[in-house]
């Protein structure tokens, strides 16, 4: 534990003017074309939940399809595979990556990093605006003919591109330009979001005093600027494939009866293109995350951070090593057994860093004095679903286990638990935490309950039975199963329970946006910093802040973010901008240490 | 101070020391633009690494036939390290505070970048005339692929340059001058560079 009275008493004078904050001049540039960080983190962030909701409809009609085959007339075959495509496709890049990069990561980088704004506010602009183009790309494509791509949201090719694969006839086309847009506007945010961690930092917020969440949203967002260009480039060849007839991807195929153009495209190059964007992805979600639930959870249970440097550490080995796992998701593709022992073996290895994120999340909660509130529930809830995620990933990540379970329910329950349902946790827990900073009033805590006990109970009855239902041998991505002797009749029953498990659970998410916007207008005030935290976001001059987020002056550092009840203070917390004179010291215990130096 | 002493530090037991060596608003002496220009630069690597790796992979399946090496692109090759050379130029004097000359190299850097993106094009044209379509082999797809792609980046490359030349014209700061023709002279490095490697990749397959 720190002593606050080593605090670093200085910090250096400011050397180089201030960076010119840009102003706007119109309603439009205030509210729409907005420069401003903040601004554009809500409109990323409404964005991305409008487009999830999309996703939620689309995986109701998946659930209705699988829980009662044959009862709804309009869902055809056809449609099915467009539904598994799109909802797997927005969940991922369009909601999770945009809100947990774009959203929580405009919001708080410069606040946390205690910043006016973004490095380049004008390229951040640019960045939102090419994002919701290529969402409404995207959607544009469930209204041409043919409708949205049906190839899987993996888009492996030549099926993607082939005669007979729903949406080949434009919705493909529309998926790789939306993919393409949604790649370049990451860019340019994400040079952001790195350049503004890097060289706008507050004076005495070293590296080292950086929240985790911050540290999370970089090295995730480093992860996106190296992982991305897979994606474009596999896009962009697929898009020259699918228009021009090109065979990037594309071998010698019989199509429909007949001999196709194409020949000698390989596509295994695709698929190793896909999953070098692919599985960094599951740390792009992952890491900023993880620095969310570190932070929430240390706030929440009053205690320090168990093994700050530690947990640096392993977000940044975390992110090296999802850079070489990509193949565990091509066990089945016939690669030599020697890359699938190497990747098998690396798989396991990235469980170690991971694994000591667990461990030290449990030991800060450790003698804490742990406030359940909702945020902290939703963050307890993450640790447990990515813990089950995890373990059952261990499975699928050794070559043996995975080709008998590839392709099966268990592979569907596996990623919903840690790369879905736990990073929903999150953004779930940290909108609940940071939600009084953004409006200035508290949520209401008794739908927040209900909202967080519905969706966890409800994620579990959703995706546990699933695992069962792989181990029967029930495949993913079928329409129906018909009479399939393997498949028992409990599967039956089975789905038709998660189905309706699921219609609740999403319904029950209504209680969670009705709770937000009915408190943003009529919740109680919040005051300044209602968690009493220690962070430099809840530390500026008014709540939510204004443009410029710190008044006058930026606040000065002098102590890591996580100086909870430390001993001899008066206040369970210090923050990290308050000079060590000004911290209020525990009389009493001041009074017996210097009594014990006296008898000494 | 060097980043390994960073983040081996232990933030929760400062002694005093005072381990702060920032500037207000900037932890090293690079200005910002820099920094963020270097990540984008890492991003455009990733980029070209992974379709040489397609590339270098693709050429040895066997429905591959080469191009006929258009000799067009070695002159063309030429001009863009001319214009490269120029923009070097450019940067050299703004630094020394003839924003005039640097001005003058700039303009030309645009050139020849210009004439660099015409001469790509022409090529593309006449061998499309020749019937060595995209759909036609895979070296050709390749060969359309790359040249477009980094053409693209170039492009992008020339809007910055225009802004280059309106800042020139609207401001009389120096240092802001400088900065920001090293950026744009590292960008065209950096493309050359890139054009290089590619370039000797179609060559010698």
């Amino acid at each position: 534990m720190a002593n606050i009275g080593d605090a670093s008493q200085t910090v250096p004078p400011a050397e180089v003017p201030e960076m010119e904050l840009y102003h706007a001049k119109s309603w439009l540039t205030k509210y729409v074309f907005c420069q401003d960080a903040k601004v554009i983190a809500i409109q990323y962030s409404c964005t991305a939940l409008a487009i999830g909701l999309v996703g939620l409809v689309l995986s109701w009609l998946m659930r209705l399809q699988l829980g009662y085959p044959g009862t709804f007339e309009f869902i055809a075959a056809e449609d099915y595979y467009q539904y598994v495509t799109m909802h797997g496709m927005i969940m991922v890049v369009y909601l999770l990556t945009a809100i947990l990069l774009g959203g929580f990561g405009n919001y708080l980088i410069p606040l946390m990093v205690g910043a006016r704004d973004m490095v380049f506010p004008y390229v951040n602009m640019l960045s939102f605006w090419i994002y919701f183009l290529a969402t409404l790309v995207l959607v544009s494509s469930f209204f041409v003919a043919g409708g949205p791509t049906g190839a899987g949201w993996t888009l492996y090719p030549p099926q993607s591109i082939s005669a007979g694969t729903p949406g080949v006839e434009g919705g493909i086309v529309l998926m790789a330009l939306s993919l393409i847009l949604f790649v370049i506007g990451f860019t340019m945010g994400g040079l952001n979001y790195v350049t503004t961690v890097l060289q706008a930092r507050s004076r005495g917020m070293t590296l080292m005093r950086l929240p985790l969440t911050v540290w999370g949203i970089f090295v995730a967002t480093i992860l996106a600027l190296l992982a991305f260009p897979a994606l474009l480039v596999g896009c962009i060849m697929m898009l020259l494939d699918s228009v021009l007839g090109t065979s990037f991807f594309m071998p010698a195929m019989i199509s429909m009866g007949e001999m196709t153009s194409t020949e000698g495209g390989s596509p295994l190059l695709f698929q190793h293109l896909f999953w070098f964007f692919g599985h960094p992805e599951v740390y792009i979600v992952a890491l900023p995350a993880f620095g969310i639930v570190s932070d929430v959870i240390s706030v929440h249970s009053r205690k320090s951070i168990f093994g700050y440097r530690m947990m640096v550490w392993a977000i940044v080995a975390i992110g090296g090593l999802s850079f070489i796992v990509w193949a565990h998701h091509m066990y089945v593709s016939g690669m030599n057994p020697y890359f699938g022992f190497f990747f098998a073996t690396t798989t396991l290895i990235i469980a170690v860093p991971t694994a000591l994120k667990l461990y030290n999340w449990t030991l800060t909660m450790w003698k804490g004095n742990i406030q359940l509130t909702v945020p902290m529930l939703f963050c307890l809830a993450f640790i447990v679903t990515f813990l089950n995620g995890g373990i059952t990933g261990l499975f699928l990540g050794n070559v043996a286990v995975d080709v008998p379970l590839s392709d099966t329910y268990f592979v569907v329950a596996h990623f919903h638990m840690v790369m879905g349902v736990a990073p929903i946790f999150v953004i779930a827990g940290a909108i609940y935490h940071w939600f009084p900073l953004m409006s200035g009033r508290m949520y209401n805590e008794s739908l927040g309950q209900f909202h967080f006990w519905v969706t966890f109970i409800g994620a579990y009855l959703i995706c546990f039975p699933m695992h069962y239902l792989g181990f029967v041998g029930v495949p993913r991505r079928y329409y129906e199963f018909g009479e399939t002797s393997f498949i028992p009749e409990s599967a039956t029953s089975l789905n038709e329970f998660i189905t309706i498990v699921a219609l609740i659970v999403g319904f029950a998410q209504v209680s969670f946006f009705a709770n937000l916007i009915y408190s943003t207008f009529k919740g109680k005030l919040a005051g300044k910093n209602p968690w009493k935290a220690t962070t430099l976001e809840w530390q500026g001059a008014e709540t939510p802040p204004g443009h410029g987020n710190f008044g006058e002056e930026l606040p000065p550092v002098y102590r890591w973010a996580y100086e909870y009840s430390a001993p001899g203070v008066k206040d369970d917390f210090v923050p990290q901008n308050l000079h060590p004179d000004q911290v209020i010291r525990d009389d009493e215990h001041t009074a017996n240490v210097n009594t014990t130096k006296a008898a000494e | 101070m060097n980043i390994f002493r960073q983040l081996t530090q232990k933030p929760w037991l400062d002694v005093g020391e005072n381990v702060i060596d920032i500037k207000q608003g900037t932890t090293t002496p690079t200005p910002a633009a820099k920094i963020g220009l270097f990540w984008l630069l890492a991003s455009i690597t990733v980029v070209f690494s992974l379709i040489s790796i397609g590339y270098s992979y693709r050429l040895t399946l066997p429905d591959w036939e080469p191009l006929p090496d258009p000799s067009l692109l070695w002159l063309n090759t030429g001009i863009l390290l001319l214009g490269s050379i120029s923009l070097e130029n450019a940067r050299k004097l703004a630094r020394q505070g003839e924003i005039k000359k640097a001005k003058n190299k700039l303009i030309i850097a645009g050139g020849l970048t210009i004439l660099f993106l015409l001469g790509q094009f022409w090529i593309s044209n006449e061998l499309a005339a020749m019937g060595y379509y995209a759909a036609a082999n895979p070296a050709n797809a390749f060969f359309y692929l790359i040249t477009w792609l980094h053409a693209l980046h170039l492009f992008g490359g020339l809007v910055a340059w225009g802004r280059a030349i309106n800042h020139i014209n609207r401001s009389d700061n120096a240092n802001k001058i400088a900065l920001t023709l090293e950026l744009c002279a590292i960008y065209w490095h950096f493309l050359f560079l890139v054009w290089l490697i590619l370039f000797i990749l179609m060559i010698f397959s």
